[in-house]
């Protein structure tokens, strides 16, 4: 076993790779612990750019490509920054045989953009679940992560549209 | 720590608890708590202080009682009242149940323990959601929570705990149904100095979520159940990939190793013992195919979760090439009472060929949707009509769909049919992880197989062909199906290209993604032939009936 070699520096004097670096080496700077490392950094900074990923490819020694592939193969990682405000709609089966497609209907006639985008304004992103296992309060949506149980169409254009107003 | 120690603490906090004449334990479990069932603890906290009832009652944050449409949920013991629906912004009513521990229950709220939800049920995996605070290690301690474990330890061989599992009959609860006493002895048969157990808590069936539930409400039981998984097969270190997806269920599970190990009950030299055995939570990201256990071993290495051919099967080659014995959460929540009560209780438990119960997470167009426990062989009339309550509405049942994107949809023919893992694959569907999802009259069939096969679409890894593009194309020709743009031919296309992928996907994602279609196919081609030819969808779900009636509420 060769000896690890000094760390890589940090991008920047942001406290927050400090909770990077710290993940790291919790994980003795693994290859195994890639995944682990990049739920940290989007935990710390909303997403995963190319100086992030950058940095855990230079720090655990792997292949930029390969980085990349990870976090562009799991749903969860999220590679553009997101809204202010994140609203989540469960796209589950229970929650689709229970009107679920409404409840996008009507953030899209609202919000004017799709699942997986931000508005213009980066006030609001919406997203599109799995399924986050609310199944029997269905249809669940998530507002900037409380979930509401049995959302209403109504309900979550309300809502989005405080959240696209707080300027206007 | 010893056995007698750990018994030692389990009778300490029996007699603790005798002290109180009255329980009110309160669910604080992730569906209650987005009722808010927080507040109702606090309050009914407050509630007990304010009337000086601290001496006699106690009031606990317990996990998941499973009659999840009647939340937040509260019981009062020793009456064994249940309180639904309770409103964590009407003190009054809080107040009022404080008052009433005696007397008569309040009455709008309350719910019998009779009902046949709660009645029917028999609780193995379950038995202490809901009883004990999931976040409290002498709770579990106190309800034999790790005596089987040190049991284990003291008195029997590892061979002897294999065989022990193997009389019980324990199928995996994940899905395939392997026979879990048989894979855990190619795993102790294996040669290798590091063996690995893995749970699997990666529940990416939408529609169930029983592992986030036993996660939140029990995570002693899982980790136990590893724990002489482990001691069995000769594994020293372990993981539970958990969706991130599920965050209390992660946090709740990070408290209860660190309270084990503390207690000497995880970690090194457990019971005193040469036994060793640690476990860490690796998060998934989002995969569905994760769930496929070659797939979940490579993401456990931080790799793409692609799965691989077998064999090699990761009994022998598994996690860092080492041996691996992956388990599912429920399976692994079965582990200590067989040890505890022996294989012979268990396996006088459900059928001939399915001994135990399964947990069902009951959702859809039902009226008691919830997660329910029931002895193997149930019928689904039972699970849907009696416990489940029947369709919300006046309406008719029209099929339920078990399995998840792998299963298939069993209409009202086979509503007395037993459920058990051979019945369900008889009718074209699978047992999965025991996701329910009930849909009624109002349910176009041509849309939810689109809506099945755009979410395998989606979720397949593109590694092996027939299903990156097999997947794909049954999606186009269902979309076109929905858009009123269809042929008679397609369905015989449908049902050709379906068989094709089910026979030459690598692995199950693919194998089984075309269940959903195939058997609706088999039993609502009407529908199907419906779109077709008169180009319209009698339910209004598909876009081939008018735009203006998709978008009403239905």
């Amino acid at each position: 076993m060769q000896a690890y070699p000094e760390s890589v520096p940090l991008p920047s004097a942001d406290k927050r790779w400090k909770l990077v670096e710290a993940t790291m080496r919790r994980h003795g700077h693994k290859a195994s612990a890639l995944i682990e490392v990049l739920h940290t950094v989007q935990e710390s900074f909303g997403y995963l750019d190319a100086v992030s990923l950058r940095f855990v490819a230079s720090s655990l020694r792997l292949p930029l490509s390969e980085v990349y592939g990870v976090a562009t193969y799991y749903h969860f990682f999220n590679l553009k920054p997101p809204g202010e405000h994140t609203c989540v709609i469960c796209m589950g089966t229970g929650c689709y045989v229970k009107g679920a497609g409404n409840l996008m209907k009507a953030i899209e006639e609202v919000a004017h953009v799709t699942a997986g985008e931000t508005t213009p304004d980066g006030k609001v992103s919406v997203v599109a679940a799995r399924c986050i296992g609310s199944c029997s309060l269905s249809p669940a949506a998530v507002f900037d992560g409380e979930v509401i149980p049995k959302a209403s169409p109504d309900a979550v254009k309300e809502q989005v549209r405080r959240w696209m107003g707080h300027d206007a | 720590m010893t056995l007698d120690e750990l018994q030692e603490i389990a009778e300490k906090e029996r007699e603790e608890l005798k002290k109180y004449t009255h329980r009110v334990n309160v669910s604080v479990a992730a569906g209650c708590l987005s009722l808010h069932s927080d507040q109702v603890l606090k309050v009914l906290c407050d509630e007990v202080k304010k009337q000086g009832k601290e001496t006699i009652c106690k009031v606990t944050g317990v996990g998941c009682m499973g009659l999840c449409a009647a939340g937040p949920l509260v019981r009062c013991e020793p009456q064994h009242t249940y309180y639904r629906s309770v409103p964590y912004d009407k003190p009054e009513i809080l107040e009022a149940i404080i008052e009433n521990l005696d007397g008569q229950p309040v009455p709008e709220f309350a719910l019998s323990p009779d009902v046949p939800f709660f009645a029917e049920q028999q609780k193995i995996v379950l038995e202490n959601c809901g009883e004990i605070d999931p976040e409290r290690i002498e709770d579990a301690i106190a309800v034999g929570g790790y005596e089987a474990l040190l049991t284990c330890l003291a008195n029997r061989t590892r061979d002897d705990v294999v065989q022990e599992i193997i009389r019980s009959g324990l199928r995996g609860r994940g899905g395939g149904g392997y026979p879990t006493g048989l894979k855990w002895s190619m795993v102790a048969k294996a040669q290798g100095e590091q063996k690995y157990v893995i749970c699997n808590a990666d529940e990416g069936d939408p529609g169930a979520f029983m592992d986030r539930s036993v996660l939140e409400s029990d995570p002693h039981r899982v980790l136990e159940g590893m724990a002489i998984a482990a001691y069995a097969v000769g594994a020293s270190k372990g993981y539970i990939y958990c969706r991130a997806e599920y965050p209390l269920a992660v946090k709740r599970l990070k408290i209860a190793i660190r309270q084990a190990e503390r207690m000497g009950l995880l970690g090194k030299n457990i019971g005193e013992s040469a036994f060793g055995f640690e476990v860490e939570v690796r998060l998934g990201a989002g995969a569905f195919v994760c769930g496929e256990e070659t797939a979940l071993i490579a993401s456990v290495e931080g790799k793409r979760g692609v799965p691989r051919p077998r064999p090699p099967f990761p009994a022998y080659s598994g996690l860092y090439k080492c041996p691996t014995l992956l388990n599912n959460v429920e399976t692994f929540a079965n582990i200590a009472p067989i040890i505890r009560k022996g294989s012979d209780w268990f396996a006088s438990i459900g059928t001939e060929k399915c001994k135990g119960t399964k947990v069902f997470a009951l959702v859809g167009d039902v009226n008691n949707t919830g997660l329910l426990e029931v002895p193997m062989g149930i019928s689904l009339r039972d699970l849907v009509f009696k416990l489940g309550g029947g369709i919300p509405g006046n309406k008719k049942f029209k099929a339920v769909q078990t399995g998840g994107p792998s299963g298939g949809c069993i209409p009202e023919q086979y509503l007395d049919m037993p459920v058990d893992y051979a019945s369900l694959a008889s009718v074209g569907s699978i047992m999965g992880s025991g996701g329910m999802i009930v849909m009624d009259e109002t349910a176009c069939m041509v849309d939810v197989a689109k809506f099945f096969m755009d979410f395998t679409r989606d979720e397949s890894c593109g590694k092996c062909i027939p299903c990156r593009v097999g997947t794909t194309q049954l999606y186009g020709l269902l979309d076109r199906i929905s858009e009123g743009q269809g042929k008679m031919e397609d369905l015989d296309t449908l049902e050709r290209l379906g068989g094709m992928v089910q026979r030459t996907a690598l692995c199950g994602l693919g194998q089984t993604a075309p269940n959903p279609v195939s058997s609706t196919l088999k039993y609502f081609r009407e529908e199907y032939e419906k779109h077709i030819t008169e180009k319209r969808c009698a339910q209004g779900k598909c876009p081939v009936s008018n735009p203006a009636a998709a978008k009403t509420e239905k």
